[in-house]
């Protein structure tokens, strides 16, 4: 039904979109923290910042990754001197385009499962003898666990879907970066390719539904569990 | 001993308090909503910080701004009882109570969760997550929580205002066990005088976030001068009795006390028991000569210490009985035709039935 080809750009895309959420996971847990919990001059500024690449073009996201990060660019030239790692046209690459693209969203989602927490039990954690380690790991972080889980599949979702940064920062080389909506897109341009984008299409549209239901169904669950 | 000396600015309020509080038994802190009562137990927990000032605990220092101390919440070793339980609600009741269990510095006897458990009545209750609990229920669990913390205090902020009547009566017996089965101090938070009289030993008035007056409950409901008691309609000395004895053909119970003996209703609390009772100023009347054949069951001489106008034409009357004191609330007219004095020998009428146990 697929071809080999068709298989490997929707493999491609799975593992970039993983990827992507378990590098964002740490920094956007750490940020949405910082904006849901801290009063400091320049929240604003951060808070802004954050968003940004959810009305950027995408395209500036990929130009401003192949600066930073391209071979020649400030990190990408000592990554790829001192470690040998390469982004910039590579599949991990498109990890770190699809990861900046989604990082919006997953903040947003935490941040918002964050504030559900009531911070009146990290205070009984705290009359009871538990540091801010202790209780973030044991009362805030289990309470906002399911906001965490269904942000991550929805980041998950949205990430198998990235173009424009994706394109723009590693190109559309088919069987190395030719994620699932750049093949569309090639299937698209080329004569003949329109069965080939109806079957990625139909591909597409099953994972982002599978991805929201799964999304809705943990948060649901969990939320039953804790009788709220 | 906790030593309490802080000023704190919230907004436009200030709490600027000074007291002490004993090392054993239950001190009530009382005032109205707004008084300040929550901001000194969370500035005594570490859960908010003063401006400036000092608390000591038996002499170890856990804030002193002119030395810069400060000791983390967790290190204080403060439990803490909220108004509205603050169970982890991801937790069972157990995982709640061994919560704070697993994180004390105590020296942990084996039995102490079985003992608490079993004191606090909720063994049924372990294997539960707090929405599967009564609002009661969840006030023990909370309650025994703190405890199995090991503190060195432990603070309620008025952890009966959430439930009803019936709840209330289903708690109090568990927070009088304590107080008598625990070398615990505690600081109770209540805008209810009637449950703190019947917890408290010491009171600690709050108004406007300061002070109005401290002492021992029966020296400060005897007063006439502590506005936040002796003008309320139930103002009366609380006075501590012993169960003497029981007449069961008069249906009465003696009770003795620093005065003498007080007669009331029979009841079945058992002879030597330690009771309080509160004699409200209006339900003790005053005569020069002690009655022929009168209702009152209870005619106990004493001396007039002290006369007090409250309010227009209402005035309260101190007398010392023995080595007890008592109110009496007259009219005008009563205090001009006995010409009541300081040092008239006066006797102070009380029916039976008006002072409950």
């Amino acid at each position: 039904m697929l071809t080999d080809l068709e298989w490997s750009a929707i493999r491609l895309s799975m593992n970039v979109a993983l990827r992507s959420v378990v590098l964002n996971l740490p920094l956007a847990m750490m940020v949405a923290w910082v904006l849901a919990r801290r009063r400091f001059r320049g929240r604003a500024l951060l808070d802004a910042f954050v968003h940004l690449p959810l009305v950027l073009p995408p395209v500036v996201v990929g130009y401003g990754l192949l600066l930073i990060f391209g071979s020649r660019g400030p990190i990408g030239s000592i990554l790829a001197e001192r470690l040998g790692i390469h982004l910039a046209f590579t599949p991990s690459g498109a990890a770190l385009a699809t990861a900046v693209m989604t990082f919006p969203l997953m903040v947003r989602t935490i941040r918002l499962s964050l504030e559900a927490v009531d911070p009146g039990l990290e205070e009984a954690a705290r009359t009871l003898g538990a540091g801010r380690i202790d209780r973030f790991f044991s009362i805030t972080l289990p309470l906002m666990a399911p906001g965490v889980l269904s942000g991550a599949i929805l980041a998950f979702a949205a990430g198998l879907g990235e173009f424009g940064a994706v394109i723009t920062f590693v190109s559309n080389i088919p069987g190395h970066t030719q994620t699932l909506p750049l093949a569309m897109y090639t299937a698209l341009q080329s004569p003949g390719g329109e069965e080939t984008a109806a079957k990625l299409a139909v591909v597409s549209f099953t994972l982002a539904l599978i991805g929201l239901i799964a999304s809705e169904l943990v948060g649901r669950r969990v939320r039953a569990r804790l009788g709220r | 001993m906790l030593e309490v000396a802080f000023r704190k600015r919230l907004g436009s309020f200030t709490v600027d308090v000074e007291f002490t509080v004993p090392s054993s038994g239950i001190t009530g802190l009382f005032g109205a909503s707004g008084a300040g009562k929550t901001s000194v137990l969370s500035v005594l927990a570490g859960l908010a910080h003063p401006d400036k000032g000092r608390i000591a605990m038996d002499g170890a220092v856990l804030y002193d701004n002119v030395i810069g101390t400060c000791v983390a919440a967790h290190r204080r070793g403060i439990g803490y009882v909220f108004q509205d339980s603050r169970l982890f609600p991801h937790m069972t009741v157990d995982a709640n109570l061994r919560y704070g269990l697993r994180r004390s510095r105590g020296r942990m006897q084996t039995n102490t969760f079985s003992a608490v458990v079993a004191m606090l009545g909720i063994e049924r209750l372990l294997a539960r997550l707090p929405h599967r609990l009564s609002g009661g229920e969840r006030q023990r669990v909370a309650i025994g929580r703190a405890l199995l913390s090991q503190p060195r205090l432990l603070l309620l902020d008025e952890p009966l205002a959430s439930l009803d009547e019936a709840r209330k009566a289903e708690i109090l017996p568990y927070l009088e066990k304590l107080r008598d089965e625990l070398r615990l101090p505690m600081i109770y938070v209540s805008h209810t005088l009637e449950e703190t009289l019947r917890l408290a030993s010491t009171l600690v008035l709050l108004s406007e976030g300061r002070v109005a007056a401290s002492g021992s409950i029966d020296e400060l409901t005897a007063r006439t001068d502590v506005r936040l008691l002796s003008s309320r309609a139930d103002a009366g000395a609380v006075i501590d009795a012993t169960v003497a004895g029981h007449d069961d053909v008069g249906r009465l119970t003696r009770l003795s006390f620093a005065g003498g003996t007080l007669q009331v209703t029979r009841t079945s609390r058992t002879v030597g028991t330690h009771v309080r009772v509160r004699v409200m100023a209006r339900d003790v009347a005053l005569a020069l000569r002690a009655p022929a054949l009168s209702s009152f069951q209870n005619v106990l001489a004493g001396t007039v210490v002290e006369v007090r106008e409250r309010s227009r034409g209402d005035f309260l009357v101190r007398i010392a009985v023995g080595e007890a004191h008592l109110l009496s609330a007259v009219t005008f007219h009563a205090v001009e035709k006995l010409r009541l004095r300081p040092g008239l020998a006066v006797h102070a009428l009380i029916k039976s039935v008006a002072v409950g146990i």
